[in-house]
């Protein structure tokens, strides 16, 4: 097994210096680093595979067309997807929500119906259910959350009715870190006979993912952060309900044959993947997977886990810190506000030692909302994390006490 | 580098901003705001004779966006529509390394620091927008506070 010190041998970005001082990157629930041999390998597929997929008779197409594939295979093995099929590649989480909602939901959706979505949602699973309710006159209603940023799911089971017919929920919460209990949510959905979407883009590094087990319909995923590249992310659905589904773009490699009379279209998952796909991110996402995988989730989440157990405890015992989000099953974020110092203040200052946090609403301005602060400074954990960041995210908290003294 | 843009002037502005509130009477008001931070700064203006007699701010940011506005709402008080937008221009020149020239307007030079930290700018410069937008909105009788 690879040692967490070892390990930063393989990013050698975290080895840069930022403002003079020892970068302590602590952003990762806005995109991980990603290690050499994925970058090694995308950067192989341009040098030594690249050509056009799904399209050749030519040895190079083929091979590359295999390499596409496998990947695709890779990301239905690791959320333990009951065949390749099931997995469409996009540009990202938010992308495969926007299908969903535009397919699935312009299709089905009726005027009255109820989308049910969590308080704590990032503005990617809110905001294109909104646009998809608008043009169907369908309704778009909070779930409630605790203080703690868990779950209501009391309230969500005398929520849902014949009415409801989408449920939204996000795996882990990227401002707070709480994990959502997928498999009751998913349950609660089908007892009315909606469906479930779980926004994955925050659960797929750090908590396992078993969609057949949960009984998911759908689950969308971010490739850049789970140690793979940007621009690349994938949409976990149902065989059933993909094939019922009408196409989200058109375009070439998505159909079937097309005359000017009308044109019919392919298969899953083809059908929803119409133009050249970004075939080095895609092949550098299965890699990231297969690396993930060989270091060990748990052996990650141990790691993750523990800094941010002691970022927590250390934190809390500054005067004036608030610690939110007090989940009992949470990743390794913790997020927090300091007195009336303004988040943006805590992060300039903590970038002056070289502490990368992100500070703001975190693309949830509904949480934010519910939990009365404008913004949060949050600390998120990746496996290659040392106890050193979280020494100079002290150091730095303390700093920002001394300014605003 | 952090000192310089942190220190007392801009503290001390952030903890206790001038002119912050209302009016007893408003000309003109718009509001700023920066969706990055979630800042939000309305700006009230008296302009009489062309000239801003009076104005006053409301809102939430962060140290530097109200410092900015209670430095802005200092500087600019008393002068006349068009030499608070000059300055602003000056301002926004100088925050943004376009100019190299210090200010010399007073407390004013203390926010030069943000040229370091690009993506503070924004925050700076917020009170100054709507400040712009404000001076080309008069308030409707509706809108006008008791």
């Amino acid at each position: 097994m690879m040692t967490n010190t070892s390990l930063l041998d393989q990013f050698p970005l975290l080895k840069e210096k930022v403002r003079g001082h020892r970068l302590a990157y602590l952003d990762n629930a806005a995109t991980t680093q990603k290690p050499l041999p994925v970058l090694e390998e995308m950067d192989r597929i341009y040098r030594t595979l690249n050509a056009n997929v799904h399209r050749g008779v030519h040895t190079l197409s083929q091979q590359a067309t295999d390499a596409f594939e496998e990947a695709r295979a890779k990301v239905a093995r690791f959320i333990k997807a009951s065949e390749p099929a099931e997995v469409i590649f996009t540009k990202g989480c938010t992308e495969s929500i926007n299908l969903v909602a535009q397919s699935w939901g312009l299709a089905n959706l009726k005027p009255g119906d109820e989308i049910l979505l969590s308080h704590g949602e990032h503005h990617a699973n809110i905001v294109p259910w909104q646009l998809a309710a608008e043009r169907c006159g369908a309704v778009v209603r909070p779930i409630p959350i605790f203080e703690s940023g868990e779950l209501d799911l009391k309230a969500l089971s005398e929520m849902v009715s014949s009415k409801t017919k989408v449920v939204g929920i996000k795996h882990v919460c990227n401002a707070l870190g709480t994990i959502n209990p997928i498999a009751e949510v998913v349950r609660l959905a089908h007892s009315v006979g909606a469906i479930c979407i779980v926004d994955g883009a925050q659960g797929l590094a750090h908590e396992p993912v078993d969609v057949q087990a949960w009984g998911v319909d759908f689950y969308a995923m971010s490739a850049h952060k789970t140690y793979g590249p940007m621009g690349v992310g994938a949409l976990y659905g149902k065989r059933s309900l993909l094939e019922s589904m009408p196409p989200f773009m058109g375009g070439g490699d998505m159909i079937r044959t097309v005359s000017f009379d009308g044109t019919t279209f392919n298969e899953i998952p083809n059908k929803f993947e119409p133009g050249t796909p970004n075939v080095p991110g895609v092949v550098g996402f299965g890699a990231a997977l297969d690396w993930l995988a060989a270091f060990g989730l748990p052996q990650a989440t141990a790691i993750e886990n523990d800094l941010a157990d002691r970022a927590a405890a250390e934190l809390s015992s500054l005067p004036g810190v608030v610690l939110r989000g007090t989940a009992s099953q949470k990743v390794g974020i913790v997020s927090f506000t300091l007195d009336s110092v303004h988040p943006h203040d805590i992060g300039t200052i903590l970038d002056s030692e070289g502490v990368a946090v992100r500070t703001g609403h975190h693309c949830c301005m509904p949480l934010m909302r519910r939990l009365n602060v404008p913004a949060t400074v949050r600390a998120s954990f990746a496996l290659y994390n040392q106890p050193e960041d979280v020494e100079a995210l002290i150091k730095g908290v303390q700093k920002v006490q001394k300014i605003f003294a | 580098m952090l000192n310089e843009l942190y220190q007392e002037t801009i503290l001390d502005h952030g903890r206790k901003p001038r002119n912050f509130g209302l009016l007893p009477m408003v000309t003109h008001c718009a509001e700023g705001h920066n969706p990055l931070c979630g800042d939000q700064i309305r700006v009230h203006l008296l302009i009489e004779d062309d000239t801003i007699q009076d104005i006053s701010f409301e809102g939430c940011g962060c140290a530097i966006s109200l410092a900015s506005a209670s430095l802005m709402s200092s500087a600019i008080k008393g002068k006349k529509v068009g030499e608070a937008l000059g300055l602003f221009e000056r301002f926004h020149a100088t925050v943004t390394n376009a100019s190299d020239e210090e200010l010399g307007i007073g407390d004013l030079d203390c926010l030069i620091g943000v040229r370091d930290h690009a993506n503070r700018i924004k925050c700076a410069t917020l009170a100054w927008h709507a400040l712009k937008v404000a001076v080309q909105s008069p308030v409707t009788q509706s809108q006008e506070l008791p």
